[in-house]
């Protein structure tokens, strides 16, 4: 099963520190998912009329100004670059010319690391003290029905600047994953957490809002689930109904934290006097700011 | 049978039985026992005894030992067991106390453990029994801390195999006084199942619990975890992953006391396919051996237990087998059989605690029937018939100690048993799926 | 650990670890013990604090606490300063748990005796299974509360979720606020003058004198699903 966490900064001077928190927040949640570990950093935006992706190479050696891109940062085989044009022209485009590269995210602002080994492993492989920015969320993973792998891993991307970490387990996902390929998707993989992010994509481009997209999740997925879902702005949360998958959130005049435990809560500057609260099952929480 | 009539293979007697009587009654069919479908299981597996590649041991002189460890992993005070064969989890409640005193008896006297069930120990387990596994399963009937301090080892029942996702059941007429006392429930009552743990969900929460259990014992007594056969490869590596120190396997041949037959014969997978996934999971984690695995689910001779140790396994358990032994279905009670609308041979109706020989009722005169001291003679005589044709048969393969059987040791006979338990066809170097 | 000049042993769990913390409490011998009080600091969400204690002592924690605290717990006092996490005082025998903040899922589940305080709203599946505990909710509690409850009281000054009483055997249920929803067999029952004295008492050793047992409604079992009915099967 699976740790989540997520961390959303209200006062910008907390930002400079927001990958440190979200590393102290995942090692918190190393018993609950040992096999790999995730984050998704909202930071550094593409410039207007540009896209950011995220790209992953099995080959540690692949040479990645090739691209044609601005390659503006890389570690641990995954490589930040930024693309003219749009965020689907720019995957459409390296799906076709580099088939052996996964696309982690796109977007302008998102960024998602992800791979197999434990979260201090992770967190110190990817320095993710270094990052700065406006929010995140970040995931530990201990494997239920599918391999452990890096793809298998979450956070799970699924639109521009979207992406989904989950801890539970669903049951009516490989028939919606049939239905969904009918609608366009792809899978990479034969998790149950890429068919839900794979179904909110979908709910998104068919013109829900993310409120209406995640209600709809309530009576399209099966199972049990605490979801916390990224956007540009900010993330929401949602449980499903019967709720036996455990969620915490808590808020200062600083921040708005989501974990699966408190435990990750409490490492965060003025924990101890937050406002704690345990959302409520079939309702979503989001929060938000005005993207600059 | 007259010439001239054909029975339907579909709508057989018994189907056409069984549609009759859910018309009549309205309700599932409850039972007990496992299931009595044809499965693919161990018969279907040979052992490749010794000839001239291979050199046998001799009997008596030559030991065959049979001893094994469980809960090495974490635990301070491991179980130490003379042979690898425990007695599983069946509640006083849906057995008699004297039926629950007599395994106790007979496991002491062979070395072993017994295991308490639905509805708490019971003082005559306690006391009878010298290793004593203690269950915490989703209902808590009894479950307190005294308890738990005073076991041997605390074993999470997730599921069991009759009945995969299902709860435990009792129905009215087995909840006396005494049972309701222990379960805190009214008398007479037919007992509702939880299918879930009250406090937790999923391999992550089980942790957690796994560690509450520990904190409150001390770290003392080993953590068992069992799960009903179904997606048993994924099921180990997460009992292993929540901190598991052994891990039992029930398949759906398991049985119960009292559960809905459809549960029963058509959910879970063969105790034959569940032992290979299990034992693959272990060694894809590297800890074969090092988080023990004990299979049931129909283990009934000898033969079972060296096959499912052969397989990998480290220890079985029986629950079906020891309470025939005990006097269960005995041919001396088909006049008491018959008049209950069954016969010897037949007599699956554990729920309905009318048991002749005194085992699965809560009726004091019908439990009275039952000697405790006679009782666990035959089942101690049981297990010991099956830990010597275990022995044989390991011998025969040249093994000094049971463990030792591997899977190389076997052969099967059947397309099914081959793929299930990833061993050759007899007189071939099939192994559908895998190669050949 | 310090013991400070009222005779209270103090633990911090930022440098004791938790196990030599339940290790002392659990070797407390004794109906009378030498050391009666303990405070334990930075729990920081710990789990399993202050479990399985049996002994007649008083334990006070500093901060929130993680899963199963207090579980198991006989004739302890165990205080929370704080939020308590899954399962708080999970099958307590005996003794007084009391959460000075919010409960999260699974308070006092199948708890056998004793009593549980929650000052602020308990989560999901309160009282679960209960077995003899009385739990006592100053604030709101979750979906699915009291499912399969036995025996125990359950008294909620403010709401409760939907599915109240899911399967419920005999155990007694009041609340004071709105109800969202009843569970199988679950019905509303007539409050009279000896469920009152039942309710006031409890509400008494919880420590809230101030609420008027008389603003409560009773709910408890139609006993509709004692025995299996085929005209009831709807309700499973």
């Amino acid at each position: 099963m699976c740790g989540i966490v997520g961390l959303f900064c209200k006062s910008p001077e907390l930002e400079p520190r927001l990958g440190t928190y979200l590393s102290e927040m995942l090692v918190q949640m190393n018993d609950r998912g040992p096999d790999s570990a995730g984050v998704a950093l909202y930071r550094e935006p593409a410039p207007p009329g540009c896209s950011k992706l995220t790209l992953y190479s099995a080959d540690e050696g692949f040479d990645w100004a090739a691209l044609g891109g601005e390659v503006r940062d890389v570690r641990a085989r995954h490589a930040v670059v930024v693309f003219d044009g749009d965020a689907d022209e720019a995957e459409a485009a390296i799906r076709a010319s580099y088939p052996e590269l996964r696309v982690m995210s796109a977007g302008r602002v998102i960024e998602i690391y992800k791979e197999v080994g434990t979260p201090r492993v992770f967190a110190e492989r990817f320095r993710l003290h270094e990052f700065e920015g406006t929010h995140g969320l970040g995931h530990t993973r201990m494997a239920t029905e599918s391999r452990v792998t890096t793809e298998g891993s979450h956070p799970f991307s699924t639109g521009h600047d979207l992406c989904l970490v989950h801890n539970g387990s669903l049951s009516n996902h490989n028939r919606l994953r049939e239905r969904l390929r009918r609608e366009g998707m792809e899978f990479q993989t034969e998790n149950d957490t890429e068919v839900a992010a794979a179904y909110l994509t979908w709910r998104l481009r068919e013109g829900d809002s993310l409120e209406a997209a995640l209600e709809s999740c309530l009576t399209a997925l099966d199972g049990f689930y605490t979801f916390l879902v990224g956007t540009a702005d900010g993330f929401a949360v949602l449980r499903d109904p019967i709720a036996c998958k455990p969620a915490v959130l808590a808020e200062t005049d600083d921040w708005v934290a989501m974990a699966s435990e408190y435990r990750a809560i409490a490492v965060l500057p003025g924990a101890a006097e937050a406002r704690l609260w345990e959302p409520e099952p079939s309702v979503v929480y989001a929060w938000e700011k005005a993207l600059v | 049978m007259e010439p001239g009539l054909r029975e339907s293979f579909l709508y057989d007697r018994t189907i056409i039985a069984e549609i009759q009587r859910a018309a009549r009654e309205g309700i599932y069919d409850i039972r007990g026992f496992g299931a009595k479908r044809r499965l693919p299981h161990f018969d279907d597996l040979l052992l490749l005894g010794a000839s001239v590649s291979r050199y046998p041991l001799e009997g008596y002189r030559e030991k065959c030992a049979t001893d094994v460890v469980l809960g090495t992993r974490f635990a301070r005070k491991p179980l130490e067991l003379k042979i690898p064969i425990t007695i599983a989890g069946m509640s006083f409640g849906a057995l008699s106390a004297p039926a629950k005193e007599a395994l106790g008896r007979a496991a002491t006297e062979l070395g072993t453990a017994t295991t308490t069930g639905d509805g708490g120990m019971t003082e005559e387990e306690r006391q009878s029994s010298k290793t004593l596994v203690y269950q915490l399963l989703p209902s808590r009937y009894g479950m307190n801390p005294n308890d738990l301090r005073r076991a041997d080892a605390i074993e999470i029942v997730v599921g069991q195999g009759a009945k995969p996702g299902g709860g435990g059941m009792l129905l009215g007429h087995k909840i006396s006084d005494r049972v309701a006392a222990m379960r805190d429930l009214p008398q007479g009552i037919d007992q509702r199942s939880a299918s879930r743990h009250p406090d937790w969900t999923g391999p992550d929460d089980l942790e957690i619990k796994i560690m509450e259990l520990r904190e409150i014992t001390d770290w003392e007594k080993p953590v068992f975890v069992k799960v009903g056969a179904t997606r048993t490869y994924y099921d180990v590596q997460l009992a292993v992953k929540a901190g598991a120190d052994a891990i039992v396997v029930d398949g759906m041949q398991g049985g119960t006391a009292a559960t809905q037959d459809v549960f029963i014969e058509h959910a879970g997978i063969p105790t034959l396919a569940a032992t290979r996934l299990a034992v693959d999971a272990l060694q894809e984690l590297d800890m074969h051996r090092e988080v023990q695995l004990i299979v049931s689910g129909g283990i009934r001779t000898g033969a079972d237990v060296a096959k499912a140790l052969a397989l990998g396994a480290d220890a079985v358990s029986i629950g079906t087998g020891v309470v025939i032994a005990m006097g269960d279905n005995s041919p001396e009670l088909d006049e008491a059989y018959r008049e209950l609308g069954s016969a010897a041979g037949y007599y699956d109706d554990w729920h309905a605690g009318l048991d002749p020989a005194g085992i699965s009722t809560q009726d004091d005169r019908l439990a009275a029937r039952l000697d405790p001291a006679v009782a666990a003679r035959r089942v101690a005589n049981y297990l010991r018939v099956l830990t010597l044709e275990a022995q044989t048969l390991a011998r025969a393969c040249g093994k000094s100690h049971v463990h030792n059987l591997e899977p190389e040791d076997l052969v099967a006979l059947t397309v099914e048993a081959a793929a299930m338990a990833r061993v050759p066809l007899a007189g071939t170097d099939w192994i559908p799926g895998l190669r050949g | 650990m310090a013991v400070a000049a009222t005779g209270v042993e103090v633990v911090d769990l930022a440098s004791t670890p938790l196990r030599e913390l339940n290790q002392r409490l659990h070797d407390v011998a004794g109906d009378d013990p030498a050391i009666r009080s303990w405070r334990v600091l930075n729990p920081n969400g710990m789990h399993a604090v202050a479990c399985g204690i049996d002994a007649p002592v008083e334990v006070e924690i500093a901060g929130h606490v993680g899963y199963y605290c207090a579980g198991m717990n006989q004739r302890a006092t165990v205080r929370v300063r704080g939020n308590a996490g899954t399962g708080v005082a999970e099958n307590m025998m005996s003794g007084t748990v009391v959460v000075g903040g919010n409960a999260s899922q699974a308070a006092g589940a199948t708890g056998r005796g004793g009593m549980l305080v929650v000052h602020g709203d308990a989560a999901a599946r309160c009282g679960i299974s209960m077995k003899g505990v009385d739990v006592v909710v100053r604030g709101s509690i979750g979906h699915m509360s009291a499912f399969m409850a036995q025996r125990g009281c359950l008294v909620v000054c403010g709401d409760a979720g939907d599915a109240l009483g899911d399967s419920i055997y005999e155990a007694h249920l009041y609340v004071r606020g709105a109800v969202a929803g009843l569970g199988a067999d679950c019905v509303e029952k007539e409050l009279r003058e000896n469920h009152v004295a039942e309710l006031t008492a409890l509400l008494a050793r919880a420590g809230f004198d101030d609420v008027d047992a008389s603003e409560f409604r009773r709910y408890g079992s139609a006993r509709e699903l004692y025995n299996f009915k085929v005209d009831n099967a709807g309700a499973y």
